[in-house]
């Protein structure tokens, strides 16, 4: 069975181009372990986002290290039971990120904390195939001392490790300066992951321009993988240079032609973020009433991400477009 | 020249920074510190963020440490994992001075930037360790930023996040940690830094206009005031660098 899944993967199937609305449908089932690209306001698959608050998919287990804004709009909308995190925010539009302090503070929301190296580490560990990876960060800390998910959550998901992590002696010590302990912190392979990309090919070799942030772990870790992009380019153009990409085509199971498909996080090299959309998402969020208000308009209300971007306007999006060489909106008011 | 509290608090972060440092910095006013001394004492420092860029232009602030400004005319842009290892790393690692914030302190430097209340059930739930705690547990030194209000400057963390010398001298090397730990602690109404032997925190220095009483009334435990002197205030060159160079929206001041 695995090994069936394996070959139809690696089998070399030309065409994984298809609608937002399928692959989601198709790998986000509820209850399903996912994990998204991006960190705060930049390059979260925001479009993919949306399709799975508008298909009112539940019961998420949602691995982050620092993805702001998606990880708020899936909690804030009631998709998320679980969260394994490091950072809950979103930089000065959000301190601590508003719909996630809410549903901690009122444990609606099962929270695991780890710090951000660990998380990166943990799906690397996952990428590599082996069980855990050490690190000598958190020493000492609650992050080692505090545990957030109860033994008996652990127990019945079967997806999880039964411990958030362990502390041994450093097997390998011989120096007085070399560590005496370390962490050890435990794989992750999602069921499935999202990531937004600049360009990618219609069999999934992807390119992402700028800081990759650990979306290329969080790729290869991951049993299933969507690929939104902003541009689907020839796959003779990826191949002229190829030591841009990232992601090869075997490790796609689905590609998502979704112009701003981060909006309204940045996509580096085609728009900023948009200072406007955060603005009133930050307002929104302070109020249970106000954040209905927001999920009825410019979520539940349109069809599809192109429908936000058409509720939003040209103007806006012109606002907001990159400059090259900077990669963003230089003299954007940010106010 | 007359400034805002908040722009001291710049200015003398800028100052601790040295010539051809390399900084770790997250947002807000830490990556306003690092800007500035760049253009003030530390032409040759280099800034670099968790994200993987190294070595940013900054043409313009940054709002976080993923805004696409932080991966303009960098020497490379990575992930997370090459720029904590970078910090983890026993030749690199040591070099790096790591910019901190958090909503609680302890005499030791120890930061809590978690929760306030029950871990389990809390009072107040803050965005969590991001790459503070790593930060915290791998470079040379650190500057931490702090909010000199009641409530911040605590005799017991609710939770321990980010190590400063955890329970004093040698904590850190007990708990299996490298040397290194908090250097300064910069608030918008002084600075402290730590004893050498007993890793307590002391205060330093107190701005213009500010009194030690005003510091100590804020604070859960006592710390010794024989060394503090007046901070000396920012020069006309420093406030300017900020205003007009740093933060012309007047995004973090």
């Amino acid at each position: 069975m695995v090994f069936q899944e394996i070959y139809k993967k690696c089998q070399n199937i030309m065409d994984k181009r298809t609608s937002m609305g399928d692959a989601i449908s198709r790998y986000v089932r509820p209850g399903a372990h996912i994990s998204i690209g991006g960190f705060t306001l930049n390059r979260n698959p925001m479009a993919a986002v949306y399709e799975i608050i508008r298909r009112k998919i539940g019961n998420l287990h949602v691995y982050a290290h620092s993805n702001g804004q998606g990880i708020d709009e899936l909690i804030g909308a009631g998709c998320v039971r679980a969260v394994e995190i490091a950072y809950g925010g979103n930089g000065r539009f959000a301190p601590t990120c508003i719909r996630f302090r809410k549903a901690v503070e009122s444990g609606r929301v099962l929270i695991e904390d780890y710090s951000n190296y660990q998380m990166a580490l943990r799906f690397m560990a996952g990428a590599m195939g082996v069980p855990f990876l050490p690190t000598i960060s958190s020493l000492g800390t609650d992050i080692v001392g505090k545990w957030g998910f109860s033994q008996e959550f652990r127990e019945k998901e079967r997806r999880l490790s039964l411990k958030k992590l362990t502390v041994m002696n450093n097997p390998f010590q011989r120096q007085v300066d070399d560590p005496r302990k370390v962490v050890l912190v435990p794989a992750i392979n999602p069921d499935v992951t999202i990531i937004h990309v600049q360009q990618a090919d219609a069999k999934g070799t992807a390119r992402i321009e700028g800081l990759t942030f650990a979306d290329v772990e969080q790729a290869r870790a991951s049993k299933r993988l969507i690929v939104t992009c902003e541009e689907i380019v020839s796959e003779t153009i990826l191949r002229k240079e190829p030591g841009k990409n990232q992601i090869p085509f075997f490790c796609v199971d689905a590609v998502v032609h979704q112009p701003h498909g981060a909006y309204p996080t940045a996509c580096y090299l085609y728009y900023d973020y948009d200072p406007v959309y955060l603005n009133h998402y930050k307002e929104a969020a302070q109020e249970d009433s106000a954040y209905r208000q927001y999920l009825e308009h410019y979520v539940y209300g349109v069809k599809n991400h192109q429908g936000l971007l058409n509720l939003l306007g040209k103007d806006r999006l012109e606002l907001i477009k990159a400059i090259n060489p900077e990669g963003y909106a230089p003299g954007l008011d940010r106010r | 020249m007359d400034c805002s509290l908040r722009e001291m608090m710049a200015v003398a972060a800028a100052r601790e920074i040295h010539d051809h440092d390399i900084v770790f910095c997250g947002t807000g006013i830490s990556m306003l510190a690092a800007m500035a001394a760049k253009h003030i004492n530390a032409p040759n420092s280099v800034i670099f963020f968790e994200t993987g860029a190294i070595d940013s232009l900054l043409e313009e602030i940054p709002l976080a440490v993923a805004d696409p400004r932080v991966m303009y005319g960098t020497v490379l842009n990575g992930g997370l994992a090459d720029s904590f290892a970078t910090m983890q790393n026993r030749f690199t690692g040591p070099e790096v001075v790591g910019i901190l914030g958090a909503a609680q302190i302890d005499k030791y430097g120890n930061l809590n930037s978690t929760a306030i209340g029950d871990y389990q059930k809390p009072g107040v739930r803050f965005s969590g360790s991001g790459g503070a705690c790593d930060v915290a547990s791998f470079v040379g030194r650190t500057i931490i930023f702090m909010q000199q209000v009641k409530g911040r400057f605590v005799s017991r963390l609710d939770y321990l996040t980010s190590p400063g010398y955890l329970n004093g001298e040698g904590g850190r090397e007990r708990a299996g940690l490298r040397p290194g730990g908090p250097d300064v602690v910069i608030t918008n109404k002084g600075m402290f830094r730590f004893n050498a032997d007993t890793k307590e925190m002391y205060l330093t220095g107190y701005y213009n206009g500010v009194t030690i009483e005003e510091i100590l009334e804020t604070m859960e435990f006592s710390v010794d005031t024989s060394r503090v002197s007046e901070v000396p205030c920012a020069t006309a060159n420093e406030v300017r660098i900020l205003r007009e160079i740093c933060d012309p929206q007047g995004l973090i001041l």
